[in-house]
């Protein structure tokens, strides 16, 4: 939570605005590795492979030096291993990790917030013949690049990905490659395209090929009984995956912990909007907190050293309800933040819980103080809910998570606003059981046949 | 602090798919973007059990339509006029994508205010039935997937979609 006090809000300003030593030279590491992506790794001209040999550079004196230092000799040389290609991953990996962590630090420092170690956890079991699929496609698409990518190409994930996407111990990879084949399928051929999102197929290329490895840490849970209180729900969605994660409290005896917890299901591109809430309908508690902000005692409920609750409904009972600003005012400040997993630390992945009130709201964003105007970030304001940018932009308190893409945002999750001289609260998750206003509930019940459409036809062609 | 936007290509949450937007889908149930083609599966008004597969080619609009039991369309008849199911996926695709995304893909040339069909020049291709098909199973195969619980990171790379703005 952001203090109310003006200090806490200006210590807060600063370490908005104060870039961490270092930070531009980690990003101008990684923008020569991204810019070799995307040109392919197969076409590296002088400048692209003087940015490689700059990161191999920079490793030199750590323990990924030797590794890095030879796949960027080899790979020069015209040969590329998925062993190579893993050090490239790797190290990029570690520049991101170090401006993560940094940008962290300064952020948990000016909320004056405590954040637990990390607790090492052992391997999962391996998925062998899996991985390799995914693993060859990844080498695929470094050798030819973005640029390079075609409508065969983008398509070529497909049999992995059906693979992955039968064995549920895999289904983070899976959904992962979904995603990211399905952007390049949009995309392709992607030489025609006038812009490329280069940072962030890196990071999605990245984060399968370490997901691609044998060996990866399991969650490492441990039961916890207590009481949830609901912070906020932020929806993630790609054309075939939807996902509520909550951001709550857990209660457990003296202690209370910040924790996210979360539940998805699989659905097909036209399914988006309010409907993609009922593809979740095996979660009548996960929906009636969302939707009602009810608190929920769980019990032998497992939590991850990296604060993710894995929900259970049957280890869940819905109780009161309990207003999300009020925890976060009461609560908030002295929760303990949850260890980052070591191979999660990406600057993408911060999603800091805060309380921001008193700002003056313009369409530029929250004005917070110490000539700090914070970012809105309007892309994650979802359809799947109640909150637009109007009512964002008349705000006078936010609930929301810090986010980092190349400048600190706010995406809210939760805002009161005067609209029309009246007071208006909206909350994200409230339409978890369907839109209370009446032409959003017209939209989604139409909307919501696409369900039922897919399902008979499922129902008939499938089983033949 | 600049309040200036980061540009497209630094940034992890970079949207790359526009939003899918929401269309009835009684008569069209399956439209997709693929394989250089737009193809989908278009319900027959007559028989319930019977389904149309059918494509248009980027680039030579060559158009394609079968039952799923691989008959030949006898509207279509081998020739190159679109027949209504070729013409109704074209419509519910423009829907779904938006007329501009449908056009870059086919590479039509629509001019402003038409419509994709309109702008497509149509010549007769292979019979795709079976990879449509198998396509459009697979798509079915989705909501038969188990729900899930497990952490899925990488999910904040991906924001749920905002309104069609
Ligand atoms: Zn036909």
């Amino acid at each position: 939570m952001v203090p109310r006090g003006r200090g806490g809000a200006l210590m807060l300003a600063d370490a908005l605005h104060a870039a961490p030593d270092g930070l531009a030279e980690t990003f101008t590491l990684v923008e020569g590795l991204d810019d070799a992506l995307t040109h392919g790794l197969a076409r590296l001209d002088e400048e692209r492979a003087g940015a490689l040999e700059d990161l191999a550079a920079a490793f030199s004196g750590s323990p990924l030096a030797d590794r890095v230092a030879d796949s960027v000799g080899k790979i020069l040389a015209g040969t590329v291993t998925d062993e190579h290609l893993i050090a490239l991953a790797g190290a990029r990996a570690a520049l991101l990790g170090a401006a993560h962590d940094a940008l962290l630090i300064s952020v948990d420092t000016a909320l004056g917030r405590t954040r637990a170690g990390w607790t090492a956890v052992p391997a999962a079991a391996d998925a062998g013949h899996l991985l390799a699929g995914s693993r060859s496609w990844l080498r695929e698409l470094a050798i030819a690049g973005w640029r390079g990518v075609d409508h065969e190409l983008a398509a070529a994930a497909a049999q992995s990905v059906q693979a992955l996407l039968a064995d549920p111990a895999q289904r983070r990879l899976a959904v992962l490659l979904d995603g990211f084949a399905g952007e390049l399928r949009a995309a392709a051929p992607v030489a025609t395209l006038d812009r490329v999102p280069v940072r962030r197929w890196a990071d999605l290329w990245t984060r399968g090929l370490l997901l691609s490895q044998d060996g990866y840490p399991a969650s490492g849970a441990v039961p916890v009984t207590g009481r949830l209180l609901l912070l906020g729900v932020d929806l993630h969605e790609h054309p075939t995956v939807f996902q509520a994660q909550a951001h709550a409290l857990v209660e457990t005896g003296d202690e209370v912990r910040l924790v996210r917890t979360s539940v998805a299901a699989a659905k097909v591109d036209t399914i988006t909007g309010p409907s993609a809430w009922r593809m979740l309908a095996g979660f009548p508690i996960f929906r009636l907190m969302a939707a009602g902000h009810r608190t929920v005692d769980v019990e032998d409920a497992l939590l991850t050293p990296a604060g993710d609750l894995i929900w259970d409904e049957s280890r869940a009972t819905p109780g009161e309800a309990a207003d999300p600003f009020t925890t976060a005012r009461v609560r908030l400040a002295g929760a303990t933040l949850p260890a980052v997993a070591p191979l999660d630390r990406h600057p993408a992945a911060v999603a800091t819980p805060v309380l921001l009130e008193g700002y003056a709201a313009s369409e530029a964003g929250f004005d917070i103080g110490g000539g700090v105007v914070l970012a809105v970030d309007h892309d994650r304001v979802p359809a799947a809910g109640p909150l637009t940018p109007a009512i964002v932009d008349a705000s006078h308190a936010c609930l929301g998570l810090l986010r980092w893409d190349g400048r600190w945002s706010v995406q809210p999750l939760a805002v009161q606003a005067i609209v029309k001289k009246k007071q208006v609260t909206a909350h994200v998750g409230e339409w978890a059981n369907g839109p209370a206003e009446a032409k959003a509930a017209k939209a989604e019940a139409v909307a919501g046949t696409a369900v039922d459409v897919l399902r008979e036809r499922a129902g008939r062609l499938l089983r033949k | 602090m600049t309040t200036d936007g980061v540009a497209y290509e630094r940034r992890s949450a970079a949207p790359v798919v526009a939003p899918t937007r929401p269309r009835k889908l009684a008569k069209v149930p399956f439209v997709e973007l693929a394989e250089g083609r737009l193809q989908g599966v278009v319900s027959s008004g007559s028989d319930i059990e019977r389904v149309y597969v059918s494509s248009v080619t980027a680039g030579e609009h060559g158009l394609s339509c079968n039952t799923n039991n691989n008959r030949p369309c006898g509207g279509l008849s081998g020739g190159s006029w679109a027949c209504k199911h070729i013409q109704a996926l074209v419509a519910e695709a423009e829907l779904q994508y938006g007329t501009e995304r449908v056009a870059r893909y086919l590479k039509a040339e629509v001019a402003d205010g038409g419509s994709v069909m309109s702008a497509l020049r149509t010549t007769s291709a292979p019979n795709r039935a079976a990879e449509v098909f198998s396509s459009f199973l697979r798509h079915l195969a989705y909501l038969e997937l188990p729900a899930s619980t497990d952490p899925l990171p990488e999910l904040q790379w991906f924001p749920a979609a905002g309104a069609v703005r």
